[in-house]
């Protein structure tokens, strides 16, 4: 029973969080301006570590970690590069 | 799927709450980031997620392979440790990114700086911070 409710919140968070990440692309396409597009990204990101982690638990697999991880990295070089170069105009000064 | 049926009903319990709220917080920031009018408020929406949802979801993964393989499994930290530490980073240079785009907008792209006086700003400082004495002095 409790692992039913157990699958069941699972796979309502997979949805939730495909929902999220459907959000921050529609911002990301919409946005008015760059820096709403570069905040839609590292939400993207976000949503998208978050989904890794759930699937991992649903499927009992520890190896979705590694991809949680990963995309967490990437995210975080992605956004300070596009800040900076919003700010400077130039990456590496 | 055989794993879910090795949990204990409390910690089934637990994990499914914990990660029912984190999706829906994240869910949640989502809508914001969508919905807020200014680029100001939307930098807010989705700290939801960031910070609750991550949280949320780590515990619930954490309690879930501890009980599965019998030892405590603390490596999911690792992830919430950067998330601690790049978030603040990232959204700090965002918005001082924005906030200098919108400067150089107001001043028409032109980049023109008015030229920094090492002698004069100091003397209409302290006219300014006189007039504003003056003026919001009685006022309250």
């Amino acid at each position: 029973m409790t692992a039913e409710i157990l699958r069941f919140a699972l796979g309502y968070a997979q949805i939730a969080l495909i929902l999220a990440l459907a959000l921050a692309c529609w911002r990301m396409l919409l946005g008015p301006r760059a820096q709403d597009r570069v905040l839609g990204l590292d939400t993207m990101y976000i949503n998208a570590m978050l989904l890794f982690l759930v699937i991992g638990m649903g499927n009992g697999n520890v190896f979705f970690f590694e991809g949680a991880l990963v995309i967490a990295v990437l995210g975080f070089v992605t956004t300070v590069c596009a800040a900076k170069f919003l700010m400077r105009g130039e990456v590496i000064e | 799927m055989m794993h879910l049926e090795q949990l204990p009903p409390w910690a089934a319990l637990i994990v499914a709450l914990f990660v029912v709220i984190g999706a829906t917080l994240t869910l949640l920031g989502g809508v914001g980031l969508v919905r807020l009018k200014s680029f100001y408020q939307r930098l807010h929406a989705p700290t939801l997620g960031y910070s609750y949802g991550t949280l949320l979801i780590i515990l619930a993964s954490m309690l879930m392979f501890s009980l599965l393989e019998g030892r405590a499994v603390v490596h999911e930290l690792m992830i919430g440790i950067f998330i601690m530490i790049t978030t603040p980073i990232t959204l700090l240079m965002l918005g001082r990114a924005a906030l200098r785009r919108d400067r150089d907008r107001k001043l028409g792209h032109d980049e023109v700086v008015p030229p920094r006086n090492r002698t004069e700003p100091p003397i209409e400082t302290e006219d300014e911070d006189e007039t504003k004495a003056e003026t919001g002095g009685p006022q309250p």
